[in-house]
């Protein structure tokens, strides 16, 4: 939820163009875009659908065939081959026993026992206490509210399963994450290695690798685990690498010039600098691991997943809901909690400790000493073990969203409709034709052409390696309709971004209404909101749009919000000693001022955005999304589900690169006028 | 700083003795409650049962029903696992899947699990049908009375048009977990129609629901039994009547589909266990009336799957006695 | 200072004019060179090419070209020049925080850029201090603890690493400040952290990479007699870099001055603003005031036939703006005596000539002799 870049930090842009007779050049190249791009609607109408490589639902190429052999050989595999079994094994009896323990603790029947070890009582008095202690009273108080929510809407047990799975998960991923991420931010090499693997681990849509994982992991909290750790290891590896190569230079040479061993240098310098950084990457994994809750539930994951999952089969939207509301309320609760850790952190730094240890013992001493009474409690007696009383709060919840859900669906869906028809007819038809319906080579030429003009010569050769994989993948006409819907929703994202950032970024009281409706639009599984939007929209590529939508643009908003507040108040004062209106001001001023943070945001945006692909499928978006969800139930399509996220991966990583280096381009450019 | 410190330590101190105050005060103790779940299991010689617990209503009927005559008259630990199909087949090979109880078709799953690797058996029928084709909601069957003739379908190409069919007439498909030859059935029938692929049960539903409520045209991929049938009775358009041998080659298929008889699998470890769960699930059988009535229970009356199966159970003794291995009647 | 011995002197390989002592520390031909394939340019015809032309044939930056000095013992010697000059590259190729392209430095005799990685540490941690320009203080750690910091990373017990730290901070007169964190400190206070840091481990070798540039000028001047005051209390050898003439001058016993990379000029201040050994100096040094670097050495002359000899007696080494008084107020020549010798006379003309600055027509003028 906080603000950070989570994506590719690699700066790979191909060389900047030569500083002088640059203008005039870049004049030149835009004209050629534009030509470039009349050149390509032309031949389209002409060429159109020649050579669109379209592939029906069911049809396979050869290389899905052995994908699939190949998936079945590692199956069969698995019984056979030593090392691959004990290793696996080993870490999966680790994974599993990890996950029950956590479990048996705080949310199943254990050790003989009717109820877990600690009951509800214990559980949020716990949760209060780490609050307190590593954030200050505000969390603390949030905590115990989330926690009690979590008994009121009658979900207590399953929040906990919920909390157990996403706790192991984000423990083991910060033990092999931090490390990682220290190791990538010490040395070059091991960063330029760990990128794009982390970019695959990060866009590979989980359905791919969610089947076969249950091959290895055996179906379970072992697969989720994995599943969940895939997927929320990324941002901690990354952001800590961050955190260690942005150590000022001088503070590390002055430590070496002492004498510091390397080691040293680490332990004494680099890590308690990076800390606050690293505090926020550890945020980041947390939110993931909890945005994997619902689908690692599709492998039998226990917790709140489930109950949303149970909830669609029947389109029960109330239990739904209410379940997405835990999950959202869980989310708010870590993520205040970590955020307030880390700027704990710099406060304590900044302001110097205002109490001597002692003063400190004797309060984790009391506060420790208090949870500890509650967790007794809880361990002892029914009414502190079991949360009492009828889930009230639940059932207006469910019944409230489930008839505002039929509301909506019945008397909105006239309106919904034409704007539906008038963006898909408008926008999305005219280009996804466009990409789709010509010849893949035309399409291919003219995405390199522009690469080259737009991005220089690197991102060219990347875009045109992408393009010819995703041919060789079988897959180009449904990556190309992806390519259309996705690059709309960016598109849609981004407006939205920059309208409501800059609304966000200039008024804090804007942001205080604002921030937490972009957190539940962002931690709400989709799978509570599809089936009002698909009451709205029907089973459409919108419906898919808006998914993404929903669940990307609070990213963007947030952080062009934040671009637009980091402009230096020296410049707004100028500006506005010159006399400028609001206009000029946010159009002259501050979003120039603002675009490496609209840049972040619009590839953020587009990471979010891919990322909903394959929740896109489930709504009708068809493509690469239908391809991946097929392929995790039909066995014969297996192979083709494969072949289809790794056109996703490609996609994402071509567009991320293009346009990080045509940002980096367009950044180099002297200021005009 | 240091004040709002102090007050931090006050608000624990309360906190703690408040915990205090209110242990003195007591209430009931863990374990002294009488304990139910200590009387399951009792009866020796079934153990675990690990149920696969396919995502859809229907099949969460069967389980349910399956599940509550295991644990009640077999005295069965049964351990109920969600998983999609495929997760579930795989599971016969690990070991952690001992049944599946509604099973339709996946004559490639069988063949991988049952021929080759050895893992899996065939159980027989549960008796319901299983019957997958084209259909259209109610209203629309009602006004266009020739609609279900799958002649006319290109008649009212025109009515299903969306922003979606490019022109031709929609159908609605795609619940990925069916292999469909809609595409090829299109081609094949020579209809005016594009396939568009919904993606999942819930957007065809939903699609369904709002067809009828809003009037509006829809023809699409569905199947029976379903709880939404009996929310909406949607009407199927009849295809070319099925023949043997008529869907063989996929690209080439010009015929409805087959009536599926649904049936279970479960694993060949769980079938030389000698479990009495076994024989229940060999013997387990009822009509796509008692699955529709079970699932409305679930569905429509939101009672949970123990509740739903309990009353139907109550309201059926005779049908579940049927079931019982005769050992354990 | 020691006293020369004749017998003990070793012979230093061509030690600065003026030694005789062995010095600390010697530096002989060395060059860094940044960028792809450095190693090729010394030694080969490449090293001729300006820094320009280098950059346009190879892409390399020679930081520093071939520049030798010795430094004596207590001597603080300032290496000036301006930004990218190379002097910030020079002073950290001494302790090797960038590794030399080729040349020698030698400590006392050993060799610096043959030292391993174990033995290198060892000199950083005993012989070297460092003051940097931006400080470089750990924001985490209190002040006593920055200062602490390279007993610490040597090994040094808590108890004996504060105890020294609270010396030095005294020393720097931070007294009471232990406790705070550094940016509760204003920057020259923190620059005080940065200096009391070096001088914890009690180094032989101090060096400052312009280490009051980032302050204030009532702050740096208030800081640069710190230095002095310091330097006369500890008495260490300095290696102090700045840009600051007016510094390099107040603070310099000899001055290092680099353009380009590469060695312009060395010498002691009045030699540098009285002998320029080029425009670039001489451009440099002209807008300071000579009368307050020049002594009376640079300005006498022989006595005339028949001038009076009767005047006051002053050291050649008396700067002029010091003996003005004196000179003007004689109304005669004024003797300039060295041991009893009499070396020259200095009249009111001369001193006048300096104070009015040089004749545009000949930038020579005073001095124009050399010792």
């Amino acid at each position: 939820m906080t603000a950070v870049p989570t994506t590719p930090a690699t700066a790979t842009a191909g060389a900047a163009a030569p500083g002088s007779a640059g203008g005039r050049r870049r004049l030149r190249g835009r004209y050629l875009a534009v030509l470039i791009l009349a050149a390509w609607v032309l031949l389209s109408v002409v060429l159109k659908g020649r050579d669109t490589l379209a592939l029906g639902g069911a049809e396979l190429t050869p290389l899905h065939t052995r994908l699939n052999e190949g998936m079945d050989a590692i199956d069969a595999g698995r019984n056979s081959n030593p090392l691959f079994l004990y290793f696996i094994n080993y870490i999966r009896l680790f994974l599993d026993e990890s996950v029950t323990f956590v479990q048996a603790l705080i949310s199943q029947p254990s050790f003989g026992r009717p109820v877990p070890v600690v009951g509800w009582l214990g559980v949020t008095g716990v949760a209060t206490a780490v609050a307190l202690l590593y954030g200050n009273r505000k969390v603390a108080a949030l905590t115990a509210a989330g926690f009690a929510a979590f008994g009121l809407l009658g979900l207590w047990e399953e929040s906990m399963d919920t909390l157990a799975l996403t706790l192991t998960a984000v423990v083991l991923s910060l033990a092999v994450g931090i490390p990682l991420g220290i190791w990538a931010g010490l040395s070059d090499r091991v960063n330029r290695v760990v990128t794009p693997v982390l970019d695959v681990m990060q866009t590979m849509p989980t359905f791919v690798y969610l089947a076969p994982l249950t091959l290895f992991f055996l179906i379970g909290p072992a697969s989720a685990t994995v599943a969940t750790m895939v997927y929320a290891t990324p941002p901690v590896i990354r952001i800590t690498a961050h955190g260690i190569r942005e150590i000022p230079v001088n503070t590390l040479e002055a430590s070496t010039s002492l004498g510091s061993t390397p080691a040293q240098a680490l332990r004494k310098v680099r890590l308690p600098l990076a800390k606050r950084t690293i505090i926020v990457g550890a945020n980041q994994t947390i939110m993931a691991a909890l945005s994997m809750a619902t689908i690692a539930a599709l492998i039998d994951a226990p917790g709140l997943g489930k109950t949303v999952l149970k909830a669609l089969q029947t389109l029960d939207v109330g239990t739904a809901f209410n379940a997405g509301l835990a999950i959202v309320i869980m989310a708010i609760v870590l993520d205040r909690v970590t955020s307030a850790a880390g700027r704990r952190v710099e406060a304590e730094r900044r302001a110097g400790r205002a109490r001597g240890p002692r003063a400190r013992r004797i309060e984790v001493g009391l506060v420790l000493a208090a949870a500890a009474v509650l967790v007794y409690l809880s361990h002892v007696y029914v009414w502190a073990a079991k949360f009492p009383g009828e889930a009230r709060l639940g059932s207006y919840v469910k019944q409230g969203a489930g008839a505002a859900s039929e509301w909506v669906q019945d008397t909105l869906v006239t309106y919904t409709d034409a704007l539906k028809n008038l963006v898909t007819y408008g926008l999305l038809n005219p280009f996804q034709s466009l990409l789709a319906g010509s010849p893949w080579w035309l399409v291919a030429l003219v995405v390199v052409a522009l690469a080259l003009l737009l991005a220089g010569r690197r991102a060219a050769i990347i875009a045109g390696v992408s393009l010819v994989l995703l041919v060789l993948l079988g897959l180009w006409h449904d990556s190309m309709v992806t390519l259309a819907t996705t690059l709309v929703a960016t598109l849609i994202v981004m407006v939205l971004g920059v309208v409501a950032g800059v609304w966000m970024g200039r008024s804090g009281r804007v942001d205080q209404v604002l921030r937490p409706v972009l957190d539940a639009g962002q931690t709400m599984p989709a799978f509570v909101y599809l089936v009002p939007i698909l009451g709205l929209f029907g089973a459409t590529r919108f419906t898919a749009i808006i998914a993404a939508v929903a669940f990307a643009a609070p990213v963007s908003i947030k952080l062009v919000a934040e671009a637009v507040r980091g402009v230096s108040p020296t410049a707004v004062e100028a500006a506005t000693a010159g006399g400028s209106s609001t206009w000029q001001l946010i159009s002259k001023v501050q979003l120039p001022m603002a675009r490496a943070g609209i840049t972040l945001a619009a590839s953020q945006g587009l990471i979010y955005v891919l990322s909903m692909v394959v929740i896109g499928g489930l709504v009708g978006a068809g493509a690469l999304g239908y391809d991946v969800v097929a392929g995790f139930s039909q066995y014969p399509l297996r192979g083709k589900g494969l072949a289809a996220g790794l056109a996703i991966v490609v996609l994402g990583i071509m567009l991320d690169r293009i346009m990080r280096a045509a940002a980096q381009r367009a950044a180099a450019r002297p200021a005009s006028q | 700083m240091a004040v709002s410190r102090m007050a931090g330590l006050r608000v624990s101190a309360l906190v703690a003795g408040a915990g205090l105050l209110l242990s003195a005060c007591g209430g009931a103790k863990v374990g002294e409650t009488t304990d139910a779940q200590a009387s399951g299991g009792g009866q020796s010689g079934c153990g675990t049962f690990n149920l696969a617990v396919n995502p859809w209503v229907g099949y969460e009927a069967n389980a349910a029903v399956i599940a509550h005559v295991a644990e009640k008259e077999l005295g069965c630990k049964v351990v109920k696992k969600d998983l999609k199909e495929e997760v579930a087949w795989q599971g016969f090979g690990t070991g952690e899947v001992d049944a599946i109880v509604e099973n339709w078709g996946h004559e490639d799953l069988k063949k991988k699990y049952i021929e080759e690797q050895k893992v899996a058996v065939e159980l027989g029928e549960t008796g319901n049908k299983g019957v997958i084709g084209w259909f259209v909601p109610p209203w629309m069957a009602e006004k266009y009375p020739d609609i279900t003739d799958w002649k006319n379908l290109n008649k009212y190409a025109d009515l299903f048009k969306t922003s979606e069919s490019g022109g031709k007439g929609q159908l609605l498909d795609g619940d990925p977990s069916f292999v469909t030859n809609d595409e090829a059935l299109v081609k094949n029938l020579k209809l005016d129609f594009k396939v568009v692929y919904a993606g999942s049960e819930a957007a065809l539903i939903t699609a369904f629901r709002q067809a009828e409520k809003q009037k509006t045209p829809l023809i699409g991929y569905f199947y029976d039994p379903q709880w939404f049938m009996s929310e909406v009775k949607l009407v199927k358009v009849n295809l070319p009547e099925w023949t043997e041998g008529c869907d063989a080659d996929a690209a080439k298929v010009n015929c409805d589909y087959p009536v599926y008889d649904l049936d279970k699998i479960a694993s060949k470890k769980f079938a030389d266990s000698g479990s009495p769960a076994y024989e229940l699930v060999k013997n387990f059988t009822w009509t796509n009336d008692d699955q529709n009535t079970v699932s409305k229970y679930i569905s429509e009356d939101k009672m949970t799957a123990e509740q739903a199966a309990e009353k139907w159970v109550n309201d059926n003794p005779d049908k579940v006695k049927a079931w019982l291995p005769a050992a354990a009647g | 200072m020691a006293v020369p011995s004749l017998t003990e002197k070793s012979t230093p390989p061509a030690a600065a004019a003026g030694a005789d002592d062995p010095p600390i520390l010697d530096v002989r031909g060395l060059w860094k060179v940044f960028g792809p394939r450095a190693d090729r340019v010394v030694g080969t015809p490449l090293a001729q090419l300006s820094r320009a032309e280098l950059k346009h044939r190879t892409g390399c930056v020679a930081a520093v070209r071939d520049v030798s000095f010795s430094v004596r013992r207590g001597e603080v010697f300032v290496v000036m020049g301006l930004s990218g000059s190379g002097k910030s590259t020079l002073v950290r190729c001494l302790t090797r925080l960038v590794e030399p392209t080729a040349g020698e430095v030698r400590l006392d005799g050993e060799d610096v850029l043959a030292c391993g990685e174990r033995r290198l540490r060892e000199l950083r941690r005993h012989r070297f201090g460092m003051v940097f320009q931006h400080f470089g203080l750990l924001p985490h750690r209190r002040v006593l603890d920055n200062v602490a910091y390279g007993l610490e990373i040597r090994g040094t017990k808590k108890d004996g690493r504060y105890e020294r730290a609270r010396e030095v901070l005294e020393l720097v007169g931070l007294a009471g400040f232990e406790g705070s964190y550094p940016d509760q400190l204003s920057g020259g206070m923190q620059q005080r952290v940065g200096l009391a840091r070096a001088l914890a481990v009690d180094p032989e070798v101090l060096f400052f990479d312009e280490p009051f540039s980032a302050l204030d000028p009532l702050i740096r001047r208030e800081m640069q007699n710190e230095v002095i005051r310091l330097h006369r209390e500890v008495g260490k050898t300095m290696i102090f870099i700045t840009h600051d003439l007016s510094e390099a001058l107040k603070l310099g016993d000899r001055i290092l001055i680099m353009r380009d990379g590469a060695l312009v000029q060395m010498g002691t201040p009045d030699q540098v603003v009285g002998a320029p050994a080029d425009d670039y100096v001489r451009d440099f040094v002209s807008d300071v005031p000579r009368s307050d670097v020049l002594t009376l050495s640079w300005v006498m002359r022989d006595a005339r036939p028949g001038e009076p000899l009767d005047g006051p007696e002053l050291a050649p080494d008396t700067v002029i703006r010091d003996a003005a008084r004196t000179v003007l107020s004689a109304g005669r020549p004024v003797k300039v005596v060295s041991g009893g010798a009499l070396l020259g006379v200095v009249t009111t003309a001369e001193i006048l000539e300096v104070i009015a600055g040089p004749d545009p027509g000949n930038p020579d003028s005073p001095g124009g002799e050399s010792r």
